[in-house]
């Protein structure tokens, strides 16, 4: 019998978390085709092409090792993101498949009194178990869309997706090994690894206050099956209303740190200019004069449901759907305009699930006149923040919020 | 964790390299050096999905990245060979000095 390594893999790991995906999320047939952005680098255009890693639907392939797909930008026209759509991003290229009757969860380190470890049913029967929806978005997404271009992964619109997290809440963990009032930081690591001894281990930490945020997961569990391999099986942290990095895919260490963690990924990386986003909650102990960690999720939204170049006629009804979404304060208004900006309307808003979970918005118009019509769409959340006009620049190509613009062609 | 890996990443490596084998980098003086080193740790789609919008000096900035942030055990004189390469067949002209 001709099988190959893949079908094992496929077989042995996924047949059961697929089965276990509610028939809802599966709707959403793939694209036949990648609508690149006007924006993305002529070399994104070159090699993005659509493909299904193992137990996942075809997506925007941009790099093979490590894995990075992001999400095809029609499936944002649902509220909860499938879990086999859900976009993959990986920094180093060795990811082992974990076994969950294998794993175990360390949690020590200095700022501990009484370290201590759990094995996969601990985990899941020791903790209140709880249900949070979140947004987790890639600090970069978009980063493809920066004029001018800066090196990284070149996102599109898709390094994002939203779901239901179930899990144990991290305070409650860290609660049993003791907190000592020494400690200021919980260094956070995956069973992940890079292919060289020298390359830095991809490792995190968490201020304190945060990690003891009521919000702060230690999922099991997304849309109500298990955690895909690719989105960090058997266990990942969620911190709702920051960006992904801090959300450890495959945590297997908790670390009580007496003092900041220093390593590239903390004191290199993820790291944004002082003083030009509007951010609330800081990661101060990681701060410098001229630059901090990236924390919050800005305010920001996506049209789902309209391409550039899209036909429509005078006299229409055209609806206009999307998600917003920020870091957590909550959205509390999207206004649409389809003029290009000049005008402005209030969209509708949709379900609300929780305050880090997208928001559906819809609007309906009726074109009058032939010709291009520019829909823009601008969220604001309930602390008066709204999404940006002009790119905030930024060496790395983080948090980008820039208002949505999609072209539609008018005939007569 | 490492060694939890040793009998899934023989095992996750071999169809990712196959897929990845579509990857071409164009035919030019440093292509071998290039693909020896830089697929070491990554896929060579990194390469052009970063093009075209380099200028020779960040080509530069990040084949350095490569050696000192993540320990790239890389020569000097196969970085020289490497940024030459990437900055001629994946970069753009330095901005003309006023």
């Amino acid at each position: 019998m001709d099988v190959t390594r893949r079908d094992l893999l496929r077989a042995s790991s996924h047949a059961a978390l697929l089965s276990l995906v509610p028939a809802a999320a599966r709707a959403a047939d793939p694209p036949a085709a990648i609508q690149f952005d006007p924006a993305q680098p002529d070399g994104v255009r070159e090699i993005a092409t659509l493909e299904a890693l193992p137990g996942k639907k075809p997506l925007i392939k941009l790099s093979y090792r490590p894995p990075n797909y992001e999400t095809p930008f029609s499936y944002f026209d649902q509220l909860w993101t499938p879990n086999d759509a859900f976009f993959v991003r990986y920094h180093l290229a060795v990811i082992p498949e974990v076994d969950a009757q294998e794993w175990r969860l360390k949690i020590g380190g200095e700022g501990a009194t009484t370290p201590f470890e759990l094995t996969f049913d601990q985990l899941n029967r020791d903790f209140e178990q709880v249900e949070i929806a979140a947004v987790c978005l890639c600090s970069g997404n978009r980063r493809g869309l920066f004029q001018p271009h800066v090196p990284g992964v070149q996102w599109g619109q898709g390094a994002i997706g939203n779901a239901k997290w179930k899990g144990v809440r991290l305070k409650d963990v860290l609660a049993k090994a003791g907190v000592k009032k020494e400690a200021v930081e919980l260094r956070l690591d995956g069973a992940d690894s890079p292919p060289l001894e020298k390359t830095p281990d991809f490792a995190k930490s968490l201020p304190l206050w945060k990690a003891l945020d009521d919000t702060v997961l230690i999922a099991t569990s997304m849309n109500g099956a298990p955690l895909p391999h690719w989105n960090g099986y058997p266990a990942r942290i969620v911190v709702p209303g920051w960006t992904a990095t801090y959300w450890m895919k495959h945590v297997i260490s908790l670390e009580l740190l007496t003092k900041p963690l220093d390593n590239y990924w903390m004191k290199t990386a993820y790291r944004i200019p002082q003083g030009k986003f509007p951010v609330v909650q800081r990661f101060l102990g990681q701060e410098n004069d001229s630059n901090a960690p990236i924390t919050e999720i800005m305010v920001n939204s996506i049209i789902s449901n309209l391409s550039n170049g899209q036909r429509v006629k005078v006299g229409q009804q055209v609806d206009i759907r999307g998600m917003a979404w920020d870091g957590g304060y909550g959205i509390n208004s999207v206004e649409i305009s389809t003029d290009g900006g000049s005008s402005w309307s209030e969209a509708n808003l949709g379900d609300d699930p929780g305050r880090f979970s997208f928001r559906p918005f819809s609007f309906r118009f009726q074109p009058k006149n032939s010709g291009k019509a520019v829909i823009v769409a601008r969220a604001s959340n309930k602390i008066g923040q709204t999404q940006t006009a002009e790119l905030i620049p930024n060496p790395a190509g983080y948090h980008h919020n820039v208002m949505q613009r999609v072209t539609l062609d008018v005939g007569a | 964790m490492r060694n939890l890996l040793a009998a899934s990443l023989l095992f996750f490596a071999a169809p990712a390299m196959a897929d990845e084998d579509a990857i071409k980098l164009k035919p030019a003086p440093g292509h071998d050096t290039v693909e020896q080193n830089c697929a070491m740790c990554h896929s060579l789609d990194y390469v052009r999905m970063n093009s075209t919008f380099m200028t020779p000096q960040v080509w530069n900035d990040v084949v350095q990245k490569m050696i000192k942030a993540y320990g790239a055990p890389i020569e000097a004189a196969d970085a020289k060979i490497i940024t030459d390469y990437l900055a001629t067949q994946y970069g753009v002209p330095a901005p003309a000095k006023p």
